[in-house]
């Protein structure tokens, strides 16, 4: 492939991908670590007191949860900050005043998370086998939702890293937005479980789709439909690429 | 011929309300070595930062090497290498990773790729600190670094903001040198300095813009020839308590050996010289008090101060 934007695609992605390799200790470790503490004392020491959820043991359902919360973060916090430090470091500049389509940029950024997410996913659903069986019920979704997932997340992380002026602003959106979307996105248990007004509150939550029909690709149990989650995730991924484009043409936050 | 930059009515406000640029008209031969001069805050980086596309463009137009800025943004890009002001590449990388990564941005293999950052960090004493990161790189190196990185795809036309701040008088004319050679090899070299004497030496053609203004744009010797007046300061044997009164001459001391005179157009320095010798005083060196085209730049841009304030 010699087409100039397939060179400056890859150039991109190569960026990307070396940089959170390079920092393994801050991007790779941090997920497995904080999983295989989660399947401990979630899965294993609280786990076998629940017992069943839906059905299914307490471990086997909170496992695809646990790797989606892992990709959603991952991808975000990748675009993120590295977007932000390309900005702050002005190195962004280099993309800038270089002939490389918008387009190609949000690409290659995208890419660049979707990879990390998708590498911190494979760690912890590897490491997850050493607690529960996970037997795939259907590839195509299990793999279509979770790249779906993290493209959406991706490019979060780069509006949300467009419009931040300071370090701070790219953890204001993790900490009060993603995580406690995450939480009640139906990681942890079964949204049939709370009452009827909680569960129509729970359904305006993107989170709970994507969770639910993860854990339906591999376990083969959802709250919510499936086709409902596809038609959310497309949505998703179509408005904020668009946007991102946008904001990328005006220069927001980049060009005075 | 084409044009390497042709800027017509160009016009910037910032959202502050901040009126940068006036309708700048400004015009570059290609094969020039240029000099955008100005002094702080009267728009030269907006100017080079709209060219660059690192400054959103307000009204006007702006084509480079016959490209407009408007319609054609890609091939403008592609014929303009930049070096900027402030450093803005990614410290924590090597300093060949950071050309090779721009070139991809080019569409260069990665293969002509390094064989490029090779060429250039050779050219410009680099290649020896290549797996350095950049952040272990002095502030003359960094700069030359900015130098490679933006040669690396070969561009028609190299913008340089300021490229030998704070660069030691060595390792300046080493780039003036460089960047001489890369010039007569056809690059067209734009460049905005506070060395008025790096302007001088190097540029054939110099505009100069103050308070959002093009207040002079001639070829250098023409901009020099028309200039009114010239301070020298000149040397005596023996002590001096008051400045000699010089008929037709401003004369002033400035201390006990030394005093500085004013010379028009019209008058010589043989005629001071004949008046000093009449004084009895012995000339023993005489130069210029500052750089001719400093004195020159202070004039333009005093006066176009001063009609703004009237």
């Amino acid at each position: 492939m010699n087409h100039p934007y397939w060179v400056a695609f890859s150039a991109i992605v190569y960026k990307e991908v070396r940089r959170f390799m390079r920092i393994w200790m801050q991007t790779l470790l941090p997920p497995a670590i904080t999983m295989v503490l989660y399947f401990i004392i979630f899965g294993n020491l609280i786990g076998s007191r629940i017992g069943t959820m839906d059905g299914y043991d307490y471990m086997q359902f909170i496992v695809p949860g646990l790797i989606m919360m892992t990709v959603i973060t991952n991808s975000y916090g990748n675009v993120s900050s590295s977007f932000f430090s390309n900005k702050f470091q002005k190195s962004i500049e280099e993309l800038m005043v270089s002939p490389v389509p918008n387009w190609i940029i949000l690409l290659g950024f995208v890419v660049g998370g979707v990879t990390r997410g998708l590498a911190c996913g494979l760690i912890v659903t590897v490491l997850s086998l050493w607690f529960t069986d996970l037997q795939v019920h259907n590839a195509f979704v299990t793999l279509s939702v979770i790249l779906l997932t993290a493209v959406v997340f991706a490019t979060a992380g780069l509006i949300n890293a467009i419009f931040a002026t300071k370090f701070d602003d790219v953890t204001i959106v993790p900490t009060f937005i993603l995580t406690p979307l995450t939480y009640l996105g139906g990681v942890f248990y079964s949204v049939s479980l709370l009452p009827e007004v909680w569960q129509w509150v729970s359904k305006l939550n993107p989170i709970l789709y994507m969770v639910n029909t993860f854990r339906y690709g591999i376990i083969g149990h959802s709250d919510i439909p499936v086709l409902a989650a596809y038609g959310m995730l497309l949505m998703f991924t179509g408005l904020l690429m668009s946007w991102a484009l946008y904001l990328l043409h005006t220069g927001r936050g980049l060009r005075s | 011929m084409t044009k390497a930059l042709e800027i017509q009515q160009l016009r910037k406000v910032y959202d502050n309300g901040f009126v940068a640029l006036k309708g700048i008209d400004l015009s570059v031969e290609e094969g020039d070595f240029f000099a955008l001069l100005g002094p702080n805050g009267a728009g030269k980086s907006t100017t080079l930062g709209i060219v660059s596309s690192l400054v959103n463009k307000g009204e006007g137009k702006v084509f480079v090497c016959g490209y407009d800025l408007d319609t054609q943004r890609e091939a403008v890009k592609r014929s303009l290498g930049v070096v900027p002001q402030e450093f803005n590449f990614n410290s924590f990388e090597k300093v060949q990773d950071i050309i090779v990564q721009q070139a991809g941005y080019y569409g260069l293999k990665r293969k002509l790729a390094e064989a490029r950052s090779e060429t250039y960090l050779k050219q410009l004493d680099l290649w020896d600190k290549r797996d350095v990161p950049a952040r272990m790189l002095s502030g003359g190196m960094k700069r030359r670094l900015m130098i490679a990185r933006a040669l690396v795809h070969e561009p028609r036309m190299l913008i340089l903001d300021e490229p030998t701040a704070g660069v030691d008088i060595e390792i300046r004319r080493s780039m003036w040198a460089f960047l001489k050679r890369i010039n007569k090899q056809g690059t067209t070299i734009i460049l905005t300095t506070h060395y008025l004497e790096e302007a001088e030496s190097l540029c054939r053609n110099i505009a100069i813009i103050d308070n959002g203004e093009i207040v002079a744009q001639a070829p250098t010797k023409t901009l020099l020839k028309g200039k009114q007046r010239s301070t020298y300061v000149v040397d005596v044997r023996g002590t001096l308590t008051i400045a000699p009164e010089l008929e037709g001459f401003n004369s002033r001391l400035v201390d006990e050996h030394s005093i500085e005179f004013d010379l028009t157009r019209e008058q010589t320095l043989n005629e001071v010289f004949a008046l000093l010798q009449a004084k009895g005083l012995e000339v023993t060196s005489i130069r210029p008090k500052t750089n001719r085209l400093e004195e020159l730049f202070v004039d333009l841009t005093t006066n176009s101060k001063q009609e703004a304030d009237a």
